[in-house]
């Protein structure tokens, strides 16, 4: 009883800000201005405007996501080799961004790319030619994989850290090499922590709509964006949420798939 | 006489400026089982790990059938360990981790498979093949990655304190079967313990190791029966260590009372450490033995008895099938041939600290 009680004000914060809210979603996603049933707001993700911003995000997240597996593994491994006190610096360096606002971080990268931005100018002081990343998929594709690549390593990290050195001994005492040792015994075993870096990497680029416009000049709508349009533009409240309730749908599944994989093992943050 | 399989060449290693090894020269004889027994941070887990090839020596050569192997990494040795904590792959059943080395060396599938029986069998855990490792006992596990070290035919299995994880009774069955299994494969075997009793068990040749130095080698029971100082003497079983005089051959002073034993070449008037084994010490009526005492201290290890005798203001640890109470006045007499004398340590490297273990 005393543990129940405990569990109270978080009980009385989920009710509140996520399982009626939730449940208003869902309601205004599935009725029309009238208040009846429809399919409609759902269907309405078949339009080629939002179908073409629903592939967009998918594809980009996809392709930050997998970018941030390549940069991230085989830092996590060096990470976890170099087993004394050095890697605690290096992992500090990596969760420092984290702790600084998000909106500042990517606020940055405008500055950052913009034309006649750092990169630009600097690129032009050389003699070559200039660079427009910003307001292109690119830009949003480096905003995604700066935002969420500590993600991407900490869990990874995790997992790689915490495999027995003696397993890794035993497999080069049975005569695998380091690259044998690494695509037989490493990496099956970090399985769990690389299933849930592309979970906590892939969700959050899906739905984000504040790299998009920041990077994207408004010019780029990703399925993120043309929610929040929907909604902040006044627009309509029902088609808002018909959508959100399609992108939920995209994210339990990839959730789905990560959970036959990962044994709660790598679940860190 | 075997021939020498392995042999460490003048070996040192030194961590953070600590020196483990210090010129360690050692060779191992084709199959026999020998036991490296010591302390924790003796050096003997070190030793074995430079054999396997984990570690490199810092001076020194290991030569492996007259070749020297000294910087060949693991895989490339034919030699195969066992980790003290099974280290299996929990990502594979019992089949796949034992197929490991042998997929790797691209072994055909009906050898695998019969070698996989064949391990299986010899390990006592035959149908095991499709179990994971998380499903299996302790002992269990152990023997699955003996099975996993011993298909690839190493001329030398290393183990690391395999046995430290088990419980008492598994690790004495474990010990019976570690023998069997090393006279049915007839290779060598390379234990490293910090168990005494392990070693005596099993071992053919023990190598008493303390502080990166080789205290002595030799055969159990030489081991057993004439250690070379205090320090081997007080860590293989219990013992009794006196400071004496070797008065002249054939007489040593304890506590200022005379003692014949059979030792001599010891000189006049020699300092020296005696040692008697507990069970040596023999009790009786007070006045018919060497020296009279008092018993302080009595307590029943079912098959003895273990009692502390309190004789020229000392403890002396007896072991007696006879129970003699708490105060009763004993006396105490030691055969002659029961009375080890050893030098006492000369150099300071020499000094075998007596750690608590």
């Amino acid at each position: 009883m005393y543990k129940k009680s405990l569990s109270c004000p978080f009980l009385i914060w989920a009710a509140a800000f996520i399982i009626i809210p939730l449940l208003f979603i869902m309601y205004y996603g599935l009725t029309d201005k009238s208040g009846s049933f429809t399919m409609a707001n759902l269907m309405a993700v078949a339009t080629a405007e939002h179908s073409k911003a629903l592939f967009l995000s998918l594809g980009l997240s996809l392709l930050s996501t997998v970018i941030c597996l390549i940069l991230a593994y085989p830092l996590a491994l060096i990470l976890s080799g170099s087993r004394l006190g050095k890697s605690g610096f290096v992992i500090f360096l990596f969760i420092l961004p984290m702790w600084m606002n998000f909106l500042l971080r990517t606020l940055a990268w405008v500055v950052l790319l913009d034309t006649n931005g750092v990169l630009d100018t600097i690129l032009k002081f050389f003699g070559l030619k200039g660079m427009k990343i910003i307001n292109t998929p690119a830009a949003i594709v480096f905003g995604m994989v700066y935002d969420f690549l500590p993600f991407m390593i900490l869990p990874i990290y995790n997992v790689v850290s915490k495999i027995d050195v003696n397993v890794i001994n035993a497999a080069r005492d049975l005569g695998a090499n380091s690259f044998q040792t690494l695509y037989k015994v490493i990496f099956p075993l970090s399985l769990p922590g690389v299933v849930s870096g592309i979970t906590m990497v892939f969700v959050p680029s899906l739905t984000t709509f504040v790299i998009s416009t920041l990077l994207g000049g408004g010019k780029i709508l990703l399925i993120g964006n043309v929610i929040e349009q929907e909604f902040m533009k006044g627009t309509s409240w029902h088609i808002g949420s018909g959508l959100s309730l399609v992108l939920m749908l995209f994210i339990i599944v990839s959730m789905i798939l990560s959970s036959k994989y990962d044994h709660g093992e790598g679940n860190v943050l | 006489m075997g021939n020498k399989l392995i042999e460490l060449q003048h070996i040192s290693k030194i961590y953070d400026g600590h020196k483990v090894l210090d010129d360690l020269n050692l060779y191992f004889n084709e199959n026999k089982f020998l036991t490296l027994l010591g302390p924790s941070g003796c050096g003997k887990t070190t030793t074995l790990r430079i054999l396997g090839g984990f570690e490199m020596p810092d001076e020194g050569h290991v030569i492996f059938s007259g070749e020297d192997i000294t910087s060949l990494p693991p895989n490339k040795r034919q030699l195969n360990t066992v980790f003290q904590k099974y280290a299996l792959f929990t990502h594979m059943n019992i089949a796949e981790n034992i197929a490991f080395g042998l997929k790797i060396s691209g072994k055909s599938k009906t050898y695998i498979e019969d070698k996989i029986k064949y391990a299986l069998k010899l390990v006592n855990l035959d149908g095991y093949e499709k179990r994971m490792p998380d499903s299996l006992s302790g002992g269990q596990q152990q023997r699955i990655a003996i099975a996993r070290a011993i298909v690839n035919e190493p001329k030398v299995l290393l183990l690391d304190e395999p046995l430290g994880a088990l419980d008492l009774k598994l690790r004495q069955e474990m010990q019976y079967e570690l023998i069997r299994m090393k006279n049915e494969l007839g290779i060598t075997f390379i234990y490293v313990t910090h168990d005494q009793e392990e070693a005596l068990t099993m071992s053919d040749t023990i190598v008493v190791m303390n502080q990166g130095y080789i205290q002595q080698i030799g055969t159990p029971e030489d081991i057993y029966n004439e250690p070379t100082n205090a320090f081997v003497a007080d860590f293989i079983g219990d013992s009794n260590i006196f400071p004496g005089i070797m008065l002249e051959d054939k007489v040593v002073e304890i506590f200022g009372v005379i003692f014949p034993c059979v030792d001599t070449g010891f000189g006049h008037n020699r300092p020296v450490d005696v040692v008697i084994r507990p069970e040596d010490v023999e009790l009786g009526a007070p006045g018919a033995g060497t020296v009279d005492g008092v018993v302080s201290h009595l307590i029943f290890k079912g098959v003895h008895y273990e009692m502390e005798v309190t004789a020229c203001g000392q403890e002396w640890l007896v072991q007696s099938t006879r129970m003699y109470p708490v105060g009763e006045h004993v006396s105490i007499s030691v055969d002659p041939f029961n009375i080890q004398i050893m030098n006492k340590p000369e150099s300071e490297d020499e000094e075998a600290v007596v750690l608590d273990v």
